[in-house]
């Protein structure tokens, strides 16, 4: 498809990025969330994201699973498409959708509850074929829309809002991603803007599968004292291992960093990541190390975030499957159909 | 006094699965039906049971009959696990023909039936030194055998070798040496040929043998599927694998090599659905195949692509439930569990193939239907369509037909739009207009929900919005019957009071049947019927008819039920007809069964003299 997005009419002094689109055309329909989720932030954090990158908001297609946080697709994008799926879902419709058309952007939104309960296993496979997704991970560790059950990724020991102490162990997407090849793995905190905008915006010119596990405090039944997963909790115990600015290729570069303390990463698509490192001893580029220190901090009850692993020359599942350059939605009778010779061929073979 | 008969018998091959069996039993079923001589073949395979067995069984049917006929008059018993019982299951005066290199147990043997000795271990030992050619030309030498007791043409088994293993020229000799090995020493040693002929015949005319799960492989292929996920169940994974291998073949790039298609083996049905309704939800033709449990697990996914009309194909190759029922068994029990799949009022499309020829044919037309409609669509096949090889008409394609892409609008048509909403009935055929994803940069977007809908696909929980979809949805199945393909009617050559009604892989054993009870005085008006929602003649059907036997292969009547359900039709006047115990319907069964029931309404006024 070759539309030129026609820049609409705005305000003159609302800033305008490289396509000439405000902010306002990243916009949807107004929340229906708690005033203060976490979730909202991300929702912004996104917007904000694909402002700054200058994409074409149809060009992008929003999918979702089932809960507070797989609404927020209807809050953010309103010219793109979006497919509110079903709960913990949202990777395998993502999937086929990302087979039809290489072209589009997609970006799956999850909740704890749709990705590590319910959903474990389609999180997990879609990891593991490499589907060039971003994936939003939005981790409350309780299921906000039915009201504050505790969810997988609840950690041992916190406390629910009625008081109820979680005797489950706790699963960590971050890890598990990095177990099962995931290319691009990241955590963040929705109260950390400065932090998750730049990865959001690292992730979606990512080339394979990418994982955001985002702390998203619910704060109507996981934001007191006792939960793991309470803002206050979660300050207290973030421990950034970098942060990050992502220079597009056209881009110059402008900021100065003092040597030594910056990582240099290109991606295939020649998007720049530059990491400023906050620990000296973390390489985002070496997996086993990255689960070994996750671990360790795990252990002593810290919340590691940042940009943990990348694999800059990822490659993915259309590359596995040798897919045609051309998105299979648009190919026609005369590419797919064998004809009547070639039945008349198997016909005769049949006899 | 031995069976005698000329191409009108049934030949059971009783194997041990991996022995190499299956290549050769099916040469032997080629070579019959290139003398012209109609075959119906089918695999018997149980999925646990001790020493792996196999059974082929081949109808040899001049007169065309394709559904199994049950009972076997000459058995092939090559399985020392099975030898005692595949003895006992030879009609009287039968034939068995076994492998005499090693003594059988005196008294195992019947005295009513023809026995026939060949030491195929012996003749095979002294001839060879590698344990797997000893194993394989075992098979061939038996075939060889087999011709020379048959009287076949041995001209045909040799050319079939050589078309076999055309490119591999070097072991055309040696086998063509074990046919001969095998005939000339069934023409030494017996008095060939014996009771059972085959005798040249030009009832096959162009007619093909193949696969449905093959067929509807194929169909997917030209019907434009780019995009297929599943998960492996009998007997279902031929289909897939069948796509692959026929995409390898049609769908690669000449230039690039690459692939115009994708297929990803999904971690369950659950995820093999979802990525069929996110590919078409994006514009790609997509499909899985499955059998009934993979259908009880997408279930929350199709009331989805239901409510949100979302084209999808499904091809269900049934097989025997509940549960796992029996997995290598054929049924036709998942009718209820596709018509209504999901929770909530949900009902959707089936196609109801009779055998591979219609499989491909629907297995194309489905994404048509899908895209026309926006709605999920099954294929039905099931274990004995599937997974056998069967005899039908060539598989036929009109190269100017086009894709019926439905209504989907380019970003052209959404600038001359004056309005778009996704759930709009523009048109009064209760079809909406779509947009692919990416079309256009300001115009046709639209959020895709399982929670309730307006007209422009923004949520609402208004009571009459919700109903009016609902309604939208039912007149929408109202366009389908007239796109979907109509039932076939065959009326007796006399006026009758009787019909049947029926579908699918019963559709040989019951024109069998029609004629056995033709030739009982019982003359009957036939209807198979071939997609769901019902079209108007089947109730129109009904009506002609005091009582209607409805003919199908599961327990609880389950098309029974659907048309009751369907068409308002009194129950009683639908005498359900039911076949289950996982082996295909025959002729027989059906007869005997519809027989009986006409035969005890004959003598009714009888018993009420006598009273
Ligand atoms: C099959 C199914 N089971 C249960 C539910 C009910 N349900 C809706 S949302 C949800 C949990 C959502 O939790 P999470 O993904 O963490 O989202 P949050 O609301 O916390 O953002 C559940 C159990 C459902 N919609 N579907
Ligand atoms: S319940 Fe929790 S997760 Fe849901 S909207 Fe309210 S604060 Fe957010
Ligand atoms: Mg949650």
């Amino acid at each position: 498809m070759t539309y030129l997005a026609k820049p609409k009419f705005h305000h003159p002094s609302l800033p305008k990025n490289a396509i000439g689109f405000t902010r306002r055309d990243y916009e949807a329909s107004t929340s229906t969330l708690c005033a203060g989720c976490g979730h909202d932030s991300i929702s912004a954090a996104i917007i904000e994201a694909c402002f700054e990158l200058a994409i074409e908001p149809h060009r992008v297609a929003k999918i979702s699973g089932i809960g507070c946080s797989s609404k927020t697709p209807d809050y953010f994008l309103g010219a793109s498409h979006g497919f509110n799926s079903v709960h913990g879902r949202m990777p395998s419709v993502l999937t086929g959708a990302n087979l039809a058309n290489r072209d589009l952007i997609y970006l799956g939104v999850s909740g704890d509850g749709d990705s590590a309960s319910i959903g474990l296993g389609q999180f997990a496979h879609s990891m593991r074929r490499g589907v060039n997704m971003t994936y939003i991970v939005e981790n409350n560790g309780v299921y906000g829309l039915t009201k504050g059950q505790f969810s997988a990724t609840a950690d041992r020991g916190s406390k629910s809002k009625k008081g109820v102490v979680n005797t489950d162990n706790a699963i960590d997407l971050v890890a598990m991603a990095l177990q099962l090849g995931a290319s691009f793995v990241a955590r963040s905190f929705s109260g950390d803007k400065g932090q998750l905008v730049p990865i959001i915006k690292a992730a979606i010119e990512h080339g394979g599968a990418a994982l955001i596990d985002v702390i998203s405090p619910c704060i109507a039944f996981n934001n007191h004292p006792g939960s793991t997963k309470s803002l206050d909790y979660v300050r207290a115990h973030n421990e950034a291992v970098n942060r990050l600015d992502v220079l597009l290729g056209r881009e110059p570069i402008t900021v100065d960093y003092a040597p030594g303390e910056v990582v240099s990463v290109t991606q295939h698509d020649g998007s720049v990541l530059r990491l400023r490192k906050l620990n000296d001893d973390y390489d985002p580029r070496d997996r086993l190390a990255a689960m070994d220190f996750l671990q360790q901090q795990a252990a002593e009850g810290q919340i590691v975030t940042g940009l943990l692993f990348i694999d800059p020359d990822a490659e993915d599942l259309h590359a596995n499957l040798n897919t045609v350059r051309a998105p299979l939605n648009q190919l026609g009778d005369a590419a797919l159909c064998p004809g009547s010779a070639a039945l008349d061929k198997i016909n005769a073979s049949l006899r | 006094m031995p069976l005698a008969a000329v191409n009108d018998f049934v030949i059971r091959f009783a194997n041990v699965n991996g022995s190499g069996s299956a290549s050769a039993n099916e040469m032997f079923a080629r070579a019959i039906m290139r003398m012209g001589v109609p075959v119906a073949p089918r695999n018997v395979f149980p999925s646990n049971i001790q020493g792996l067995p196999t059974w082929y069984e081949i109808r040899v049917t001049e007169a065309g009959h394709l559904g199994a006929r049950g009972g076997t008059d000459l058995m092939v018993a090559m399985n020392p696990q099975t030898f005692a019982a595949d003895v006992q299951s030879i009609e009287p005066d039968g034939y068995l023909v076994y492998d005499s290199t090693r003594a059988i147990p005196p008294g195992s043997l019947r005295a009513d039936i023809n026995v026939i000795g060949l030491p195929l271990t012996a003749m095979c030992n002294a001839e060879y030194s590698d344990p797997r050619q000893r194993q394989l030309f075992k098979n061939i030498i038996c075939v060889g055998a087999l011709s020379a007791l048959l009287d076949m043409d041995f001209a045909e088994l040799e050319k079939l070798i050589g078309e076999q293993y055309q490119g591999k020229d070097k072991l055309i000799a040696p086998n063509v040496h074990a046919l001969h090995l095998g005939r000339d020493h069934a023409l030494k040693n017996f008095a060939c040929p014996i009771g059972l002929r085959l005798k040249r015949s030009d009832k096959v005319g162009n007619r093909i043998l193949l696969e449905g799960n093959a067929a509807a492989a194929l169909g997917a292929v030209y019907g434009g599927a780019t995009v297929c996920a599943w998960y492996p169940i009998t007997p279902s994974s031929s289909l897939a694998e069948g796509f692959a291998r026929y995409c390898k073949r049609f769908r690669h790039d000449p230039d690039t090599g690459a692939a115009r298609y994708a297929i990803v083996q999904a971690e369950d049905e659950i995820a093999s659905i979802g990525m069929v309704i996110g590919a078409a939800w994006n514009g790609a033709r997509a499909f899985t195949a499955t059998s009934g449990p993979g259908i009880s697990l997408m279930q929350e996914f199709l009331g989805f692509a239901y409510f949100a009309e979302i084209p999808a194909v499904v091809f269900d190759v049934q097989r025997a439930g509940p549960s796992t029922g029996m997995p290598t068994r054929t049924q036709q029990c998942d009718l209820i569990n596709t018509a209504y799949a999901s929770h909530g009022d949900t009902k959707h499309v089936l196609l109801l193939p009779e055998d591979p020829a219609e499989a491909f044919d629907f297995g194309a037309a489905a994404f048509d239907v899908a895209d026309r409609l926006q709605t999920p669509v099954f294929v039905m096949l099931d274990l004995d369509i599937g997974m056998n090889h069967r005899l039908c008409r060539p598989l036929a394609w009109d190269d100017n037909r086009r894709y019926d892409r439905g209504k989907v609008l380019s970003a052209e048509d959404l600038e001359k739009a004056r309005d778009f909403g996704r759930y709009m009935d523009v048109d009064g055929d209760a079809i909406g207009y779509r947009t692919y994803p990416g079309t256009h940069p300001a115009k046709g977007s639209f959020f895709t929900r399982g929670t309730s809908h307006d007209a422009r696909a923004r949520y609402s929980e208004a009571g009459a919005t919700y109903v009016e979809g609902m309604q939208r949805l039912l007149r929408k199945l109202e366009t389908a019957k007239n796109i979907l393909p109509p039932p076939l009617r065959i009326n007796a050559p006399a006026a009758t009071r009787y019909g049947v009604i029926y579908y699918g892989s019963t559709a040989p054993a019951m024109t069998e049947a029609s004629e056995i009870l033709g030739r009982a005085g019982h003359s009957l008006d036939l209807m198979r019927v071939r997609a769901f929602p019902f079209h108007q003649d089947v109730a129109n059907f009904i009506a002609d008819h005091d009582a209607v036997f409805v003919v199908e292969q599961n327990r609880d009547a389950q098309l029974r039920s659907l048309i009751v359900n369907e068409l308002n039709i009194d129950p009683v006047r639908l005498v359900p007809i039911l076949h289950y115990d996982g082996t295909s319907i025959t002729a027989r069964f059906i007869s005997g069964a519809i027989g009986g029931w006409l035969d005890t309404l004959k003598v009714t006024p009888l018993r009420k003299a006598v009273s």
